[in-house]
């Protein structure tokens, strides 16, 4: 598809010929994953996780269809029914716990995938559309899960399903007609549980639509690496099939292995002890915190206290929505041609910063709306905007990158030459 | 110009967020956060440790049965169990005949309607039935108890902050207040104090009293710390009855993945062997052996060395 030295699909059996002379199905899955997709040689573990995200999809959609075959969705049954599942259906109690702890497992791996593009510059051209495609997949992911949290119809779902719908609330003029038309009511109720229903089990297709897309504008310039240097000749490049498929095998067998400590050792440990507690209207937990993967979009909502012009809940509102969309606009603040931040000697230490601020909103999201947790959630947010908006434009432009290799071979199979070189001697290829 | 625009919209979220610090910085200088009496009166549950633990964890039958009949004898008459059915007390080791004989005397009948006459009435419970709610409905239950609602223990271990060993540690952890306890925040009427509880006082009323309350079928001493053990180890039964299968199955799942990652990772060095075997060594670039691999590798890629 994407090199000219890719291999062309060649049918090994009569059937296969005849299947690829009317519907090439075959041909389209050789070239997407099999031996006709060439793929840089360096690539590092790290390229595992999109592999990874989409298995962890495809468990999502399996126990989540036999988990719908039980479920019961109104308000008066949503909770017995998952207690029936637990007690009385047949691995009933593996299917939930797998479910539950997969949504966990999906967002682990997709943040992973997610930082790898950031740091290795996977959003920079020519796969630009690669990457709004997987932020368009992460917003959706985060609509399904925040949903099907809701479903159990425990005390965490119905006061999450409040305080996130009356994010909407926020908006001037429109926000309250919005918030009654998403709940279908005044409160979370029947309604809502329906419709939430039916939407968690619609926008997981949706993803794998998506998904399609993500991987398809992939193939066109072809998987990045982590020198970030462009592929030039087929020495750079292996096929997917056998050499990926082999490393995503292994990576997969690691992950399975963290995924199962803790979906059969540790299962309600990522969740929240509130949720066994059937939802009640009257009674408003201590503590209203969303799951795990929400706290640092969490603590960036929290941190406005103070209105300055507009309410301090819209600026938290908009900064929350803000901090996921201004990575839209990404390819354009980081103009720096080199791709790969191995190259970038101050980028690389921004970059880690970032994590660590991730981090830190994340641990202060978990936490109750308290001193000292929100002022550490508001100098961690500033950082993020500043990170994104302020620093990396400015960074791309003064930084002077190191010497990239000549390609990804002489970096595989010389690279000590162009490392012991005097730094600026040895030949620069931009990115572009 | 999309730098332009970002540039300003970051250094208004900056300002915005900053202000919003400054104001929070000068609040908690002016007026530092001072402790709540609760956190500092309220302890953490006390450790203790149950059969079911771990990932080899099996339960106690015996000890079950005895949480049972603590279940039965003390919590029962304020505390339903609305998601576990009598037949489900055969996992903890009784015969067909003893769950029916269970059921049937039963001190709470089940609702039922009277097939005659299609009038509402009760009836003795049968191994189908799910334990009965101890109280007609909310209402009825808060009347009954000074208006708090004793909650339903089948999911009680996992229904809150600490599971078990919290709820051993509340069972066994009524104390007289603490005499630097502000008055304030000493138990009114009808309320008991209980650092293990959020609110440190607690509207249940001490269950487990005296040595001996509940006289065990096994002979076991039932001291109240014996019970409050007991009782709990059976109310993790009842939140995750499927424990021991998830345990099992478990292991299973991890040696089979261990040996299939193991296996995933032989035939990826397999298959990477050609790749791999020309890394360079580690002796550094005028090594012969690298010179030569390095030569061959260039040679390969139609890059002029």
């Amino acid at each position: 598809m994407s090199f000219p030295w890719a291999e062309e699909y060649q049918p090994k059996s009569p059937f296969m010929r005849w299947l690829d002379q009317r519907l090439p199905l075959p041909r389209l899955v050789f070239g997407a994953v099999g031996g006709g997709y060439p793929v840089p040689r360096n690539l590092n573990y790290f390229w595992n996780f999109g592999v990874l995200a989409g298995i962890a999809l495809t468990i999502q959609l399996v126990t989540g269809i036999v988990l719908a075959m039980h479920f019961a969705p109104a308000g008066t049954l949503a909770f017995d029914s998952v207690e029936h599942i637990m007690r009385n259906v047949n691995q009933g109690w593996l299917l939930r716990y797998v479910h539950a702890n997969g949504a966990s497992f999906f967002f682990i791996v997709t943040y992973i995938h997610i930082f790898r593009g950031l740091y290795y510059g996977s959003y920079k051209a020519p796969r630009e559309v690669v990457w709004f495609l997987g932020l368009v997949i992460f917003l959706l992911m985060m609509a399904t899960a925040f949903m099907g949290y809701v479903l159990p119809w425990g005390q965490m779902s119905f006061w999450g399903a409040k305080v996130i719908t009356g994010l909407f609330g926020a908006i001037p003029l429109v926000g309250e007609p919005i918030q009654q038309w998403l709940l279908g009511g005044f409160a979370p109720d029947n309604a809502a549980l329906n419709r939430f229903f039916s939407l968690h089990y619609l926008l997981p297709f949706v993803i794998v639509g998506v998904v399609i897309l993500h991987i398809w504008a992939l193939h066109i310039p072809g998987s990045g690496n982590p020198t970030g240097v462009d592929v030039k000749t087929a020495q750079d490049t292996v096929p997917f099939h056998p050499y990926y498929t082999a490393k995503d095998g292994f990576g997969l067998g690691v992950f399975l292995i963290a995924f199962a400590l803790v979906v059969f050792f540790a299962p309600n440990a990522l969740g929240h002890a509130d949720n066994y507690i059937p939802a009640n209207p009257l009674s408003t937990p201590a503590h209203i915190v969303p799951e795990w993967y929400f706290w640092p979009f969490y603590a960036i909502l929290r941190a406005f206290t103070v209105d300055f012009i507009l309410p301090a809940k819209l600026w938290g509102v908009i900064a929350m929505f803000g901090s996921i969309l201004l990575l839209f606009f990404l390819p354009w603040l980081d103009t720096s041609p080199v791709r790969s931040g191995n190259y970038r000697p101050t980028f690389k230490w921004f970059f880690w910063v970032l994590v660590a601020d991730v981090l830190i909103l994340g641990y202060c999201g978990g936490k109750p709306a308290e001193e000292p947790y929100v002022m550490i959630s508001q100098i961690a947010t500033i950082y993020y905007f500043a990170h994104f908006l302020i620093i990396l434009p400015v960074l791309s432009t003064f930084e002077r990158a190191l010497p990239l290799p000549n390609s990804i071979s002489e970096s595989v199979l010389h690279g000590e030459a162009a490392e012991a070189a005097p730094i600026g001697t040895g030949a620069t290829v931009p990115a572009e | 110009m999309v730098r332009v625009i970002g540039f300003l919209v970051g250094l208004l979220f900056v300002a915005v967020a900053g202000w919003s610090l400054l104001w929070g910085a000068i609040a908690f200088v002016s007026e530092p956060p001072e402790p709540t009496v609760e956190s500092r009166f309220h302890e953490h549950p006390r450790h203790v440790s149950f059969a079911s633990d771990g990932p080899f964890g099996r339960f106690d039958r015996a000890q079950l049965q005895r949480g049972f009949q603590v279940y039965k004898e003390v919590c029962a008459a304020c505390h339903g169990l609305r998601h576990v059915a009598f037949r489900n007390l055969a996992d903890l080791g009784y015969n067909e005949a003893e769950v029916r004989a269970i059921a049937d005397q039963w001190a709470i009948e089940v609702p039922d309607i009277d097939p005659d006459t299609g009038e509402a009435t009760t009836r003795k419970p049968l191994p189908a039935d799910h334990f009965p709610d101890p109280y007609a409905n909310e209402v009825a239950a808060r009347a009954a108890n000074n208006n708090a609602l004793p909650p339903d223990l089948s999911l009680i271990t996992k229904a809150r902050e600490g599971g078990a060993p919290y709820v051993y540690s509340l069972l066994t952890g009524y104390q007289n207040p603490p005499s630097s306890l502000p008055a304030e925040n000493r138990p009114g009427e009808g309320l008991y104090y209980n650092p293990y509880f959020a609110n440190l006082n607690i509207a249940m009323p001490p269950p487990l009293t005296a040595d001996g309350q509940v006289t065990f079928a096994d002979g076991t001493n039932a001291t109240i710390d014996q019970m409050a053990r007991d009782v709990t180890a059976f109310l993790i039964w009842t939140a995750e009855p499927k424990l021991e299968n998830r345990h099992r199955t478990g292991v299973a799942t991890l040696i089979f993945l261990l040996i299939a990652t193991l296996l995933a990772y032989m035939s990826y060095r397999n298959i990477w062997a050609d790749m791999k075997g020309r890394k360079v060594r580690a002796t550094g670039p005028l090594d012969p052996e690298n010179a030569a691999k390095r030569e061959a590798a260039s040679g390969e890629a139609g890059i002029q060395g």
